[in-house]
């Protein structure tokens, strides 16, 4: 199958490492993965932090970048959820209603990484090996926007060689939030401590979600700390291969 | 202010929907009180367990959700029917309404009724609508004592401090803290009170029991009117709304406009969503009805008054109406991951939480309690909780842009995302800022960077950032000829 | 108070004229009826009502006894005799078995309301009535004031209230009961002693209402049942 790849602004600037793992984990599939040089960024940051106007033409972008494409794989969760359920509206409610019919027809074609693997793709065991103690944090948008569900988790116990553990109070917020984390950077940081301090109860050697941000916000705080406990995005998991020990 | 159609908000200066700081101040002190904390945790993790409990004992909750949702959607296109409709009954059955477009009418309204009733003490019911509009302050000032009734009210009332939560005001206050309070402001409490709550509660029964038995004016809220029947509906644990209820010769009830519902059946909808939402129980230990007056059974002069203060603003606002659906459950504030740290007195208004966050801003206009739409990490499991699907987190959104929109760009952070948003809806000048980026590194050692200037310090002040990596994801997708 | 009804009606024009501006900026309402596609008859019958009852009152710390209908008498004289209740207040037309206060020995006064004062109600030990439905799955009995209920400051005054249900009475859900009470009537539903959980979330049993309700189910079938099915008579 020919696959478009979203790398989202983030993976793209910040986390090369997971565009790259995705892309290695859908060639070992048998999959084509294109990446539009034209892609960019979905606009979640301005839409949530109420530039909508501002963030219209980074949507027009985005469905002028991927229009052509049969499936688009996004590797973060709220970057999906962004597509689905705001691309849309922001289109609707800024008055171009063409836009928005055409965001709509897009989203359909746009899956989270964990999405395109269990429910288009048909896999469940990707033939990946990360002998580690693991455990996963469901992050809000996947678990509540796109309710992925245990998909996740399902890749992640076909993995050979690792040790799923579970994370204590899974289903709340890392106090990532976008501009929360700066806005609002005390109550975020104390949310934060009580995900970082769930996380460390399980001993797992890494915390791994699917979206980068999240990831960002757990993995900065457990830095801070030398907690020896580190972030890993559930791409680079499912990509790693005996090969790569 | 700027809302729709130009409708009148709540207006500044009584009553208690606005702060007095700014969200993050507020919360940053809240977030140092330690005994807060600890009561906070405690208090939200044990509701929402006890929530979950009894929603999964329902094989319908999602129908009934949709139903109560619907019913709301349909009440609020209607508004205006219903609430005629609710007066004809009311007036029928005895009852006399009164409208009042604001805070300050409502409170002439209700002062000039217990002035008539010859009352100098008046008992009350918990009645968020009556915090929201000062009725106790106006009372105050002619002269006229209102006495909190129920327990978490009293504690508060008797502290001087202000309800932290819709549904267990003195959240925030553990039992040896409500032990002081009653030693210090009790005057019949015996002195060897201890701090069992079964202790404490029995304190506030004996307190209470003779201002019951010989009031002559009751004043509550309402969690239901039935526009069919006249119908009004007080659910309550205590008694303490029974004795309200009942007891006085004279009955008044304060009612925010958006609280009627149409038919009776629909009662059959939300007696079972309001409880198992709020208290987590299947059904409150009380839930008192009545229509009118009722010759020989509770009080023979029966007052509605029908406030709007802001609602009507709220109702004109095409994204925003879903908020006035809103049943005061508190289910919402009781999975927010903000709340759950802060507490309700952060928000500033009586309404705090993720509903208060967008239901404020809504009654006072956005300029009023700008801070509010960004207490929220978007995480969505107020919507999830929400037992009449109120999208929060996307009304959250939307007060967003309107803030934005109504400060026209002008701000550093408007500057900072437009310049943002110009690079990156061009793939040339975004590849150009992410170069621009990666002289970050020279900020970085050990591959992380541990300080960064404002605003993002407040990053950087708890967590470390990421240095960016020498080749980005676009760099290396053409450096190694990739389609 | 001419000017006093004039800025009335003001407001009360004003305030409907704001809401049909505002309404008219909403989305267009929705033209289908409310989805009920939620349960709005229970399939528990009989005995699995009264069985559910019983389970979900005791759980709100409601004390149950069960009987049939020829052992009424005998229920209420023990659940009155338990109590260590003197005093007792009816209301009129209570219409049931109660003891003999010159039979039972022991020192019983039953009085049926004549309008008390509260401050007289207070005075009284307990209340007995029935209900006019009950609602199995939220362990809830609905009073509306009818006769054998009384006024809603008889069942709320006295610390003890005992209350009588017929298995007939019995409704499964919440959407039942709605249907078959009358909204005109001043309605009272009660699950389980007042309560509060006001501090720390800790449930305390006894606050203004009642400190102890004590339920009374009268199962259905007839006395000639009794003596083989007599076991389901006991405190629970």
């Amino acid at each position: 199958m020919r696959i478009a790849l979203f790398a989202t602004c983030l993976a793209d600037t910040l986390y090369p490492r997971v565009a790259k793992a995705t892309v290695r984990l859908l060639e070992r599939l048998g999959h084509e993965v294109v990446f539009p040089a034209a892609s960019t960024c979905c606009g979640q940051m301005h839409v949530n932090t109420g530039y909508q106007r501002a963030a219209l033409p980074l949507i027009r972008h985005y469905v002028d970048t991927f229009a052509g494409f049969e499936a688009i794989v996004v590797p973060s969760g709220s970057c999906t959820g962004s597509i689905r359920y705001q691309h849309a509206m922001v289109a609707g409610r800024l008055g171009d209603s063409r836009l928005a019919v055409r965001a709509t027809k897009v989203a359909a074609r746009t899956h989270e990484l964990s999405e395109l693997l269990v429910d288009v793709l048909g896999v469940t065991d990707v033939g990946a090996y990360f002998p580690h103690r693991v455990t996963y944090h469901p992050t809000c948008h996947s678990l509540r926007l796109l309710q992925v569900g245990d998909r996740p988790l399902t890749l992640l116990r076909h993995v050979a060689g690792i040790e799923l553990v579970p994370l204590p109070d899974a289903e709340s917020c890392c106090g990532f939030g976008g501009t929360f984390a700066v806005k609002n950077s005390d109550v975020s940081t104390a949310i934060l401590a009580d995900k970082m301090r769930n996380v460390l109860a399980t001993g797992a050697e890494f915390c791994t979600a699917g979206d980068s941000s999240c990831l960002m916000h757990i993995g900065g705080g457990l830095s801070r700390l030398r907690t020896g406990t580190r972030t890993v995005h559930l791409a680079e998991i499912l990509a790693s291969t005996p090969a790569d020990r | 202010m700027s809302t729709f159609l130009g409708l009148p908000t709540a207006p500044a200066g009584v009553g208690h929907l606005r702060g007095s700081e700014p969200f993050p101040v507020a919360a940053r002190r809240a977030l140092a009180d330690t005994q807060l904390r600890r009561n906070l945790a405690k208090a939200t993790s044990t509701i929402r367990a006890k929530r979950a409990r009894v929603v999964a004992e329902l094989p319908d909750w999602e129908e009934l959700r949709e139903a109560g949702r619907a019913i709301k959607a349909h009440t609020l296109a209607h508004l205006d029917t219903y609430l005629e409709q609710l007066e004809s009954q009311v007036t029928a059955r005895g009852g006399t309404v009164h409208w009042a477009r604001d805070a300050p009418e409502a409170n002439r309204i209700v002062t000039g009724l217990v002035r008539s009733a010859m009352a100098t003490e008046v008992v009350k019911v918990k009645s968020i609508t009556t915090d929201e509009i000062g009725l106790n302050d106006a009372l105050a000032a002619a002269g006229i004592s209102a006495v909190e009734t129920d327990l978490a009210e009293l504690i508060v009332q008797l502290d001087h401090d202000r309800p932290s939560h819709i549904l267990v005001p003195a959240i925030h206050k553990n039992r040896s803290e409500i032990r002081e309070i009653f030693l210090r402001e009790m005057a019949d409490v015996d002195p060897g009170l201890t701090d069992v709550p079964a202790a404490l509660t029995q304190a506030a029964r004996q307190h209470l029991r003779r201002k019951f038995l010989s009031a002559k004016v009751g004043i509550s809220g309402a969690n239901f009117a039935v526009a069919e029947t006249g119908t009004l509906c007080v659910v309550e644990s205590e008694g303490n709304g029974r004795m309200c209820l009942t007891l006085p010769d004279t009955l008044i009830t304060v009612m925010g406009i958006e609280k009627v519902i149409p038919r009776w059946a629909d009662l059959g909808v939300f007696l079972q969503l309001l409880p198992r939402s709020a208290t987590g129980e299947r059904m409150n230990p009380y839930t008192s009805m009545w229509t009118g007056v009722t010759p020989g059974d509770g009080p023979q002069d029966f007052h509605l008054v029908l406030l709007d203060n802001g609602r009507t603003a709220a109702l004109a606002d095409p994204d925003g109406r879903p908020a006035l659906s809103c049943i005061r459950c508190s289910a919402c504030l009781n999975v927010c991951p903000v709340y759950e740290r802060v507490g309700g007195h952060a928000y500033g208004s009586v309404y705090p939480g993720p509903i208060g966050a967008i239901l404020s801003p809504l009654l006072t206009g956005i300029e009023d309690n700008a801070s509010l739409p960004y207490a929220s990490s978007l995480c969505g499991a107020c919507y999830e909780a929400c037992p009449v699907k109120i999208d929060i987190p996307s009304i959250l959104v939307e007060q967003r842009a309107r803030h934005v929109e109504a400060t026209h760009g002008r701000s550093a952070e408007a500057i900072t995302m437009a310049a943002a948003a110009w690079a990156m809806s061009d793939p040339a000048r975004f590849a150009a800022a992410q170069r621009g980026g990666q002289l970050g590194r020279l900020l970085a050692r050990h591959g992380v960077i541990r300080r960064l200037p404002s605003p993002l310090s407040g990053w950087t002040a708890a967590r470390d950032a990421p240095a960016p990596p020498r080749e980005t994801f676009r760099q290396w997708w053409r450096r190694t000829g990739r389609p | 108070m001419v000017a006093a009804h004039g800025a009335a009606m003001n407001a009360r024009e004003e305030v409907l004229g704001r809401i049909r501006r505002a309404a008219g900026n909403g989305p267009a309402p929705a033209t289908g009826a409310v989805p009920r596609a939620y349960r709005s008859r229970g399939d528990l019958r009989g005995s699995q009502l009264l069985d559910l009852l019983a389970a979900r009152l005791t759980d709100y710390k409601c004390s149950v006894r069960r009987c049939w209908p020829g052992e009424l008498a005998s229920a209420i004289a023990a659940a009155i005799l338990d109590r260590g209740a003197r005093s007792i207040v009816l209301p009129p037309g209570l219409g049931l078995p109660l003891p003999d206060p010159a039979t039972t020995g022991a020192d019983l006064t039953l009085v049926v309301d004549d309008g008390f004062s509260a401050e007289h109600l207070d005075r009284f030990d307990g209340v007995i009535t029935t209900a006019t439905v009950a609602i199995a799955e939220t362990g809830t009995i609905a009073l509306d004031g009818s006769s054998g209920q009384g006024r809603r400051a008889l069942t709320l005054i006295p610390d003890y209230h005992l209350c009588v249900v017929y298995e007939h009475q019995i409704v499964c859900l919440v959407p039942e009961a709605v249907a078959a009470l009358t909204p005109e009537r001043p309605l009272t539903w009660i699950s389980g002693p007042s309560a509060t959980s006001d501090i720390e979330l800790d449930r305390v049993e006894g606050v203004h209402g009642p400190r102890t309700l004590e339920i009374i189910l009268v199962a259905a079938d007839g006395p000639a049942h009794a003596t083989e099915r007599g076991e389901l008579c006991q405190s629970t």
